[in-house]
């Protein structure tokens, strides 16, 4: 008895002294890094992670663009060489200096990471980087590359100290996890925490001094648990907030919710490769050739849509109505495309002027799991369809499954489906992000069209954009993107957009968040008193 | 006995071998990992990379051969996307599940054997009714919701208990757990209130019926006659008899709590095992997937072979086949 009495004793004891530790911000996150290492993973959540630790060249502000964080200055000083000048006096935050030795190791790491699910390599083939002084460096392509800045600022700069020899793992363990960005890593643990602490030297560029003495990211993956942990003041700002409670959200008090506009589209892509499209059929089930390829029924598909109707039901006004690739403000957007009007009669006459007076059977694959109501939007086109006499049947499915088979998922590893609902976020927030992608013709060998599911092939818009991407003056290449954009989307209806996706933050209320265009959800952007 | 229980061992290997063949190929039958993985912006080349690098290139077959070769030497595959060997991944999250089931376990014993016993003793009692009405809804509802209205109940509205993740970890005779700390205690209570649910209804019922049975049993109108009071009746006579089927079903069914605790660390963003797998679904992370079945299923057949092999020390009436050749 003795014995139990000690032991409760000394329990109770450890239960006390064990007690809660002071921490200034708590972040509830839906997607948590799946590594320290900011070369191991290029995906969302890691590069909006990795940015609170590491700095970059060029940074990126809440629209996308540009700001001198770790490069000072950067221009092109020939056809093929940009010079980056580096800021002075920047220390890692071990203490030591910040050199143009650290920017060369990167170089050469960030293609490299041995088993990375998702490289750098995308960003830096091509590109010679040149180390001319301490503090400047030339990065040289074979051919004009305008995109230079655009490139540069998705790469993380590591200490070259740290960082040779060092493996993911040693990032993980904050052996190697040395930056320059505002704050520093103290601890990760995967599905639990990540722990940071200011870094109280930090140079101060973009978003200034770090706020927080110390942030404390919590993984939240469900929707209504995220919200549930904030309003039980455990969190005190989290991102992804489902559309569906932003309207009763907003009516609380006690919470501040941001909502902005993202670089994500949410578009319709149109098999336009096969005279005999597998989803497709005539009225009572017989074959057709296929109507998509005529583009009186890409257009009268775009009339048919009620956009008003899909931002306002379906996407609860937490979307902007969409009427080219990127959303105003944007680089290589045209001036003067306008969302496509509700129309229903004018689309009814273009499909009879095509032949197809009668409709026809088709079915809309799209994800369920993958963008903000994705398959709601699905189920909405298929009713405004019906009214122009296209009978549209709805297959959604969970991601892990649509993306394979709307890629490659057909004979010859060719597209499977034959009408599909997908959404694209420009990651380098310019037209030629998304235009490149979907809408230049699929071709492996210069790395084109690569979610060009339709295969949309138009090649006076190929060479536009070739052309675009070769043009180093800005507000050159920014013309002949709008002109590609405007052929491809607004003349051929390559793909129909539908509406630009809006991203809703909520902090309680003394904070303020900026919303970021590109979703990602970083500390330095929330303001509180 | 030996040669009983080296054939157990054998059956059990051939399960796990044939549970890897179907585990491996359905799971490569599933979509592409590598659109889940890769950022949409990169081109051709880099998927291609990419799928070169994940060894995807290959064909299931040979992928399968080289994951028994290398399961054999212990080592079950790294994850996609984490680059880290499945197993290590899944035994870093066990803690977390072992904890919440044990504590959910603890939750439901003294919770459940109570209200059985006074449900068995006073059978016809308004209370009686009302614990055996509610336990149905114990059984019925389902977990998720039931998790959230926890959380909105007792984290939002009562401000209470913290509604989301794992508390501090403390230390205690040199194990680390977070049931050693205040913190970690809060923490752990709604998820674990939220798991036993279903196990406390079941235990009610269980407990109920024995009561039951036991109280018409003429040791106990013996005891009755004999003087003893009505504390020591229950406490000492009823509750020692009906243990032995709650021993043997919470035995079983704890190893049900560990691998299917999945909905539970979902809402409440428990970081166990559970979540884990989840995660690794959504993601196409097959060797995690892979590795987690693999483990569920050599920790039930084991178990089962442990259960087997104890009822024959238990109970010697229970003769096992083969035994006696």
């Amino acid at each position: 008895m003795r014995l139990i009495k000690t032991f409760l004793v000394l329990f109770v004891s450890i239960l006390l002294s064990n007690l809660s530790f002071a921490k200034d911000l708590t972040v509830g996150l839906k997607s948590e890094p799946s590594s320290i290492d900011p070369h191991y993973h290029n995906l969302g959540p890691n590069n909006a992670f990795a940015t609170h630790i590491f700095g970059t060249l060029v940074g990126s502000d809440e629209n996308q663009q540009h700001y001198p964080d770790l490069a000072t200055s950067w221009k092109p000083i020939d056809d093929t060489t940009w010079e980056f000048k580096l800021r002075k006096g920047v220390k890692w935050h071990d203490g030591s200096d910040f050199t143009a030795d650290d920017v060369m190791f990167t170089a050469q790491r960030a293609p490299n990471v041995p088993k990375s699910p998702s490289g750098f390599g995308t960003y830096l083939k091509g590109k010679t980087f040149i180390k001319i002084d301490s503090h400047t460096i030339h990065i040289k392509t074979k051919k004009p590359y305008p995109l230079m800045p655009n490139d540069i600022m998705t790469v993380k700069i590591i200490s070259k100290k740290y960082g040779e020899g060092a493996t993911t793992a040693d990032y993980n363990s904050g052996k190697a996890a040395i930056g320059t960005g505002p704050y520093k890593f103290v601890k990760w643990v995967p599905g639990d925490r990540i722990e940071l602490k200011a870094n109280e030297n930090y140079h101060g560029a973009g978003t200034g001094k770090p706020k927080y003495k110390n942030v404390l990211f919590k993984p939240i993956k469900s929707g209504p648990a995220r919200i549930a942990a904030l309003l039980a003041k455990d969190v005190d700002f989290i991102d992804n907030v489902p559309p569906l409670n932003v309207a009763k959200l907003k009516t609380n008090p006690t919470l501040s919710i941001n909502s902005g506009a993202s670089n994500r589209v949410i578009y319709l892509h149109m098999d336009q490769f096969r005279e005999n499209s597998p989803h497709i059929k005539a009225i009572g089930g017989g074959k057709i050739k296929n109507p998509l390829m005529d583009v009186r029924v890409r257009k009268a598909i775009s009339l048919a849509i009620n956009r008003d109707a899909m931002v306002s039901k379906v996407m609860e006004n937490i979307a902007v109505k969409a009427g080219q690739l990127l959303p105003k403000g944007f680089h290589g957007v045209s001036p003067n495309m306008k969302p496509d009007p509700y129309d229903p009669e004018t689309a009814k006459k273009l499909m009879a002027e095509a032949g197809y007076e009668k409709g026809f059977e088709m079915t809309i694959h799209g994800p369920n799991d993958r963008y903000i109501n994705d398959a709601k939007i699905a189920e909405a086109l298929a009713q405004m369809f019906s009214r122009i006499g296209i009978k549209a049947k709805v297959e959604t499915m969970p991601k892990a499954v649509y993306f394979k088979r709307a890629s490659r998922g057909g004979p010859n590893k060719s597209p499977e489906f034959s009408f599909m609902v997908l959404g694209w976020g420009a990651g380098s927030g310019e037209a030629s992000s998304p235009l490149r992608a979907l809408l230049h013709t699929y071709d492996k060998s210069i790395g084109m069209g690569r979610a060009n599911r339709g295969r949309h092939s138009d090649p006076s818009v190929d060479k536009i954009i070739q052309e675009a991407l070769a043009t180093v003056d800005s507000d050159a290449r920014g013309k002949l993107l709008a002109k590609a954009t405007e052929i491809a989307v607004g003349k051929n209806y390559g793909v129909i957009p539908v509406h630009y996706q809006m991203n809703t933050w909520a902090a309680k209320s003394t904070c303020s968040y900026t919303p970021r265009t590109d979703e990602r959800t970083i500390a330095t952007y929330l303001n509180c008193k | 006995m030996l040669e009983y229980i080296l054939k157990r061992f054998g059956q059990s290997f051939l399960v796990l071998f044939i549970m890897s063949i179907l585990v491996f190929v359905g799971v490569n039958l599933v979509g592409d990992p590598v659109e889940m993985l890769i950022n949409p912006e990169a081109d051709q080349a880099e998927v291609e990379r990419v799928i070169r690098e994940l060894g995807l290139d290959k064909p299931v077959s040979e992928q399968y051969w080289y994951f028994l070769t290398n399961a054999l030497k212990g080592d079950l595959g790294s994850s996609f996307i984490y680059n880290e060997p499945a197993l290590k991944l899944i035994l870093q999250r066990m803690p977390a599940t072992l904890e919440l089931a044990l504590f959910s376990l603890f939750i439901s014993l003294i919770i459940a054997i109570p209200l059985g016993i006074y449900a068995g003793y006073k059978p016809n009692s308004k209370a009686s009714k009302t614990i055996m009405a509610g336990s149905i809804l114990g059984f019925s509802m389902p977990t998720f919701w039931v998790g959230i209205i926890f959380i909105m109940f007792f984290a939002v509205y009562l401000g209470w208990l913290p509604s989301t993740g794992r508390g501090e970890i403390g230390s205690f005779l040199g194990i680390e757990s977070s049931l050693f700390t205040l913190n970690g205690l809060s923490h752990v209570f709604l998820p674990a209130l939220n798991l036993a649910l279903f196990k406390i209804s079941s235990v009610i019922r269980l407990t109920r019926a024995g009561t039951r049975e036991i109280i018409l049993q003429d040791y106990i109108t013996f005891a009755r006659a004999k003087g003893l009071s009505e504390k020591r009746i229950v406490l000492v006579h009823i509750l020692k008899n009906i243990l032995i089927p709650i021993v043997t079903v919470i035995g079983l069914e704890f190893g049900s709590l560990i691998a299917f605790s999945t909905v539970t660390e979902t809402v409440f963003a428990w970081p166990g095992m559970g979540k884990l797998i989840i995660d690794s679904i959504y993601n196409l992370d097959r060797p995690v997937i892979v590795a987690y079945l693999m483990i569920i299923v050599t920790f039930f057949v084991f178990l089962n072979l442990a259960v087997d092999i104890l009822y024959t020390f238990l109970d010697p009436r229970v003769r096992l086949k083969g035994m006696n050749q």
